[in-house]
């Protein structure tokens, strides 16, 4: 099984960052800046991980959750979600709208890298 | 001759004995003992039966005697009023308490809209029907003296001369009158000595009566048997009922009890209490019952055993007499005295009140007109007319007595009151019922009704050729055969007293409805009227009075010369205390004013009191509101549902005002929450890559060197980023704040420009072109110059950062506008979409999110610069590029010389 991860993000600084992290843990690391476009690219590249941020240009990260849940392809897609807002009420809606995992950033890249691996193990066990 | 001093020196006694009755009921009564039988159902029932008078007396029997049963019609018609008492009498007692009512003119008067004129009417028309049956009364006592003169000395045709006799009486009847009748001023304060006097000859005249019924049957006629048997064989027991005569004699009586001024006095003014009514309305017609219990047998056993030509209206006393009776004759004389009696003293203290308060007290006042307020006691007058009115009225009594010729039989000068005070009956009935009758239509009816009383009957009572001459019964008053006495309108066969009481109260009723439909009632009169229609409802108020700006001091004044110094005292007091002032004279308010008026109104009668209070408070209007309170019930429901109208639209009003608030609030409340969520967003960012990279150096052994710099490097932008930020963020809370502290400085527009570009270009991402002519540029500044640049950098960096052309090139114009100085900055980009140009001068607003370092502060900061150097931004249309427009504050631009 393969470990492939898309991340949404828009802020080159922090794919950085993450391409880094994740790279070096064995993932391959695909990325996408543009919200508009976001679930098209996510269908087409068919990620085991989606690492998901809220503020994108173009469409927010709560809509593009929404579409992943309502189309059955996705909907069991592992999806962990970050925000710079950390308000409660956004991890609310994400959970709402069937996130798996909600952070904030600043985030810890131990925590990040923790978060991405349960999500590919309870993922597994249950496909 | 025994017999008649003897009858003299009991009479004497007698009366002896009703004074002091009298006097020791006022004693009790004014220092607060006897309540219980003072003011007893009993006391109220038994002074009722004034309304049987000598008349009733001894000439029930001769009317019997003359026409039968119909004598039951002058009891039927008082029987069914008090059975009645339910729809006319307790709306008339309440009416009376409440208002202080002091007489029937005075309840008319206040019912038409307090007016004195419609008071003088009645008053008039009371007297000159009154006065026929104070006469009657006379006649009726001095003809019981000359009976028992006759019957002491057989043979002989009278030693008493009827002239003497009638008036010793009348004066003394005058004089018990003034001394009881006229002690209190207030006739609401009850006159209790003359009504337990008057209740102790209730009591006298019906043992009398009853005895003498007693002695009739049992004693001449031998028991029940044989008394019926003689009805039966007599003349009387044949009696042809005659229908319209039953009808309009019972009509008449019913109507007299109700509208005779000493009726009223007994049944409304002295009334105590509203419950007695209830227990009169079956004690009374008890009463009556039983005076007319002997009646058919006395006449009958008078008729077969008196002489042929022997009175039968004195069969009451005559029998006992020819019995050889004495005492019984005795008591029966007593009680036909107490019967005249307790009429006169009652008729003329009615009487009086109202020629007091309706003639003298308003003649009086206009004569000493604004004086109200002087000192004196205004009550010295009011009972010195009284007391004159008392002797007046007996006088005129005396008068028609000796006139009259005392010939006519009693029944028939009894019924010419009857009808006369009858006339009052519609415009009072309608006063109390009906809200749309009007003092035109009570002046109308009353005239008409007792003008042709007056020609129908009371100038034919005078007989033919006396007051009326033959020709006019003939042929009709000025040979009109319409006008003629027993005959209006060519109606002819009707009984005399039938034609009369139908034409007089039907024309009367007539005119009054019809007058009062056509005519329209003043403000005070439908005031009034609702008052009188609603007694029961306490709905409306008493008003009348507004903006009271009267003087205390001179109502006081006023109050004390009606009421008397003590008694007006003590009102003021009471009303100051309740008012809650500590002071000796109370607030004149309205409600003072008021309650003021129904006191005086006890006294002087409810015209006199508002016009005496009208003379000082100036004027009684009646406010709109009041009429209002008393329009008609539709009108009151209108206005009712308007108020509720409004009040609901008031409601909606607040509630729109309580939604667009609580918008602002939540709108307020989004934007807070959307300027957190942005301040977090903007610090965290920066901060996950420092956190990210830091972390990254810190644990990862195996990084290049190319890759740690790398990294440092980023993170150093980032710290970068955030501090530029934070900065930001602290001048605008500065600016915003007010707080920013502006350094003036002079210098050249162009210079300050170099500089700006130059600082601009050091950390330009990539060139633009700048174009500038510096010819327009020589314009000296006098502002704060460092704020004024960090405008031209931001908008100059802006133009490097998001112009999209091949080759970027931004133009600077310095121009003038309406005498200021503007500086352009036009890019050849793709300028900024209409929607977003409004929003682009808001907190982090960014075009795009290309670039990350910006906040989307810096167009807010410039704003708030250009406000506080008293200048502007604005974006500029229609250059096809980028433009911004920045207006230079007057002051600070001056040509260069």
């Amino acid at each position: 099984m393969g470990k492939h991860v898309l991340l949404v993000e828009d802020e080159l600084n922090i794919i950085e960052a993450m391409r880094f992290l994740l790279s070096r843990e064995g993932w391959q690391v695909d990325t996408h800046s543009d919200g508009t476009d976001a679930v098209e690219v996510i269908r087409a590249r068919r990620p085991d991980l989606v690492v998901l941020d809220v503020m994108l240009p173009g469409r927010s990260g709560f809509d593009i959750l929404d579409d992943l849940r309502g189309d059955a392809a996705t909907a069991d897609l592992p999806v962990l979600m970050l925000t710079a807002r950390g308000q409660s009420r956004d991890r609310e809606m994400a959970e709402k709208a069937g996130v798996n995992r909600f952070m904030t950033k600043p985030f810890s890249n131990t925590e990040v890298l923790t978060a991405v691996r349960d999500l590919l193990y309870v993922h597994a066990q249950r496909g | 001759m025994t017999s008649l001093n003897l009858l003299v020196a009991v009479s004497l006694a007698y009366v002896v004995l009703l004074f002091a009755v009298a006097f020791a009921a006022d004693r009790a009564a004014s220092r607060g003992q006897g309540a219980w039988f003072l003011r007893s159902p009993l006391i109220y029932t038994l002074s009722l039966s004034i309304y049987c008078t000598a008349w009733t007396f001894y000439g029930a029997v001769g009317y019997a005697a003359r026409s039968g049963l119909e004598y039951v019609t002058i009891y039927l018609g008082p029987s069914l009023v008090m059975v009645g008492w339910w729809w006319v009498l307790r709306r008339l007692v309440r009416i009376g308490r409440s208002l202080k009512v002091t007489s029937i003119a005075d309840l008319i008067s206040s019912r038409y809209g307090k007016s004195n004129g419609l008071a003088v009417v009645v008053t008039l028309m009371a007297v000159i029907g009154v006065t026929p049956y104070i006469a009657l009364q006379l006649q009726s006592v001095t003809a019981s003296l000359s009976i028992f003169a006759m019957a002491g000395q057989p043979g002989g045709t009278g030693s008493v001369s009827e002239g003497a006799a009638g008036f010793w009486i009348a004066l003394g009847l005058a004089v018990f009158t003034v001394i009881f009748g006229t002690r209190n001023l207030n006739v609401n304060e009850r006159q209790h000595g003359i009504v337990t006097a008057v209740a102790v000859e209730a009591v006298v005249k019906l043992i009398a009566l009853l005895s003498v019924g007693a002695f009739v049957v049992w004693g001449i006629a031998g028991g029940v048997g044989e008394t019926l048997a003689r009805i039966d064989a007599s003349s009387l027991g044949s009696w042809q009922m005659d229908g319209s005569r039953w009808m309009a004699l019972t009509f008449v009586s019913a109507a007299a009890f109700v509208c005779l001024p000493r009726m009223f006095q007994v049944m409304v003014v002295e009334n105590d209490d509203e419950r007695h009514l209830q227990i009169a309305s079956w004690a009374f017609p008890l009463y009556l019952m039983l005076m007319s219990l002997f009646v058919v047998p006395i006449a009958v056993i008078g008729l077969d055993l008196l002489p042929a030509g022997a009175n039968p209206d004195f069969f009451v006393l005559s029998l006992p007499l020819s019995q050889g009776r004495e005492g019984l004759a005795m008591l029966s004389f007593l009680g036909g005295f107490s019967s005249a009696t307790s009429m006169v003293i009652v008729a003329t203290l009615a009487l009086s009140t109202m020629v007091s308060n309706h003639m003298v007290m308003p003649v009086f006042l206009y004569y000493r007109q604004g004086s109200a307020t002087q000192s004196g006691d205004v009550r010295q007058v009011v009972l010195l007319s009284r007391r004159l009115a008392v002797l007046a009225i007996i006088g005129f009594g005396y008068i028609y007595y000796r006139l009259s010729g005392g010939s006519a039989a009693l029944a028939a000068i009894g019924l010419i009151s009857f009808a006369g005070v009858a006339q009052f009956l519609p415009a009072m009935l309608g006063g109390i019922f009906w809200r749309g009758a009007t003092r035109a239509g009570a002046v109308a009816g009353l005239g008409i009704g007792f003008a042709i009383w007056i020609f129908t009957m009371l100038l034919p009572s005078f007989g033919v050729g006396a007051a009326l001459g033959a020709q006019i019964f003939d042929a009709g008053l000025w040979g009109l055969g319409w006008l003629r006495p027993h005959a209006l309108f060519g109606i002819t066969g009707l009984d005399p007293t039938v034609h009369a009481v139908l034409w007089s109260l039907l024309l009367n009723t007539v005119a009054f409805v019809g007058v009062s439909l056509i005519s329209f009632p003043h403000p005070m009169e439908r005031l009034q009227g609702a008052q009188f229609v609603n007694v029961f409802d306490h709905a409306v108020k008493t008003r009348g009075w507004q903006a009271p700006d009267a003087e205390s001091e001179d109502l006081m004044v006023m109050a004390q010369r009606i009421l008397g110094a003590e008694e007006a005292q003590a009102l003021f007091r009471a009303e100051a205390e309740a008012q809650g002032q500590g002071a000796y004279l109370p607030e004149p308010t309205v409600a003072f004013l008021q309650r003021l008026e129904r006191e005086l109104a006890g006294a002087v009668g409810g015209a006199t009191a508002h016009a005496m209070i009208g003379q000082i408070v100036g004027g009684a209007a009646v406010s709109v509101q009041e009429l209002l309170a008393v329009a008609d019930e539709s009108a009151q429901i209108l206005e009712y549902s308007n108020q509720l109208e409004a009040k609901s639209r008031e409601l909606s009003q607040t509630a729109a005002q309580l939604r667009d608030a609580n918008d602002k609030l939540v709108q307020l409340s989004d934007q807070k929450d959307a300027f957190l969520s942005q301040i977090s967003h903007e610090l965290r960012t920066p901060m996950t890559s420092i956190r990210a990279f830091s972390e990254i150096l810190r644990d990862a052994d195996s990084l290049s060197l190319r890759e740690q710099r790398k990294y440092a490097d980023i993170i150093h932008v980032e710290a970068i980023r955030l501090t530029r930020l934070l900065d930001d963020l602290l001048d605008l809370s500065v600016l915003e704040n007010g707080q920013v502290t502006l350094n003036q400085q002079s210098g050249r527009l162009s210079d300050l420009l170099d500089r700006a570009i130059a600082t601009a270009e050091a950390s330009a991402p990539r060139p633009v072109a700048i174009r500038r002519r510096y010819v327009d540029e020589t314009v000296m500044l006098e502002t704060d110059l460092d704020r004024l640049s960090q405008v031209f950098i931001n908008l100059i960096s802006n133009a490097q950062k998001y112009c999209e052309a091949e080759v970027p090139e931004l133009r600077i114009e310095v121009g003038t506008q309406a005498g200021h100085t503007t500086v352009d900055f036009i890019d050849n980009g793709a300028g900024i979409d209409k929607p977003v140009r409004e929003v682009i001068f808001e907190k982090f607003s960014r075009i795009g999110a290309q670039d990350g370092n910006g906040a989307g502060l810096g167009l807010a900061i410039c704003r708030e610069i250009m406000m506080r150097l008293g200048g502007d931004i604005r974006y500029l249309d229609g250059t096809g590029g980028t433009a911004f427009r920045v207006t230079l504050p007057e002051a600070a631009a001056m040509a260069a010389q």
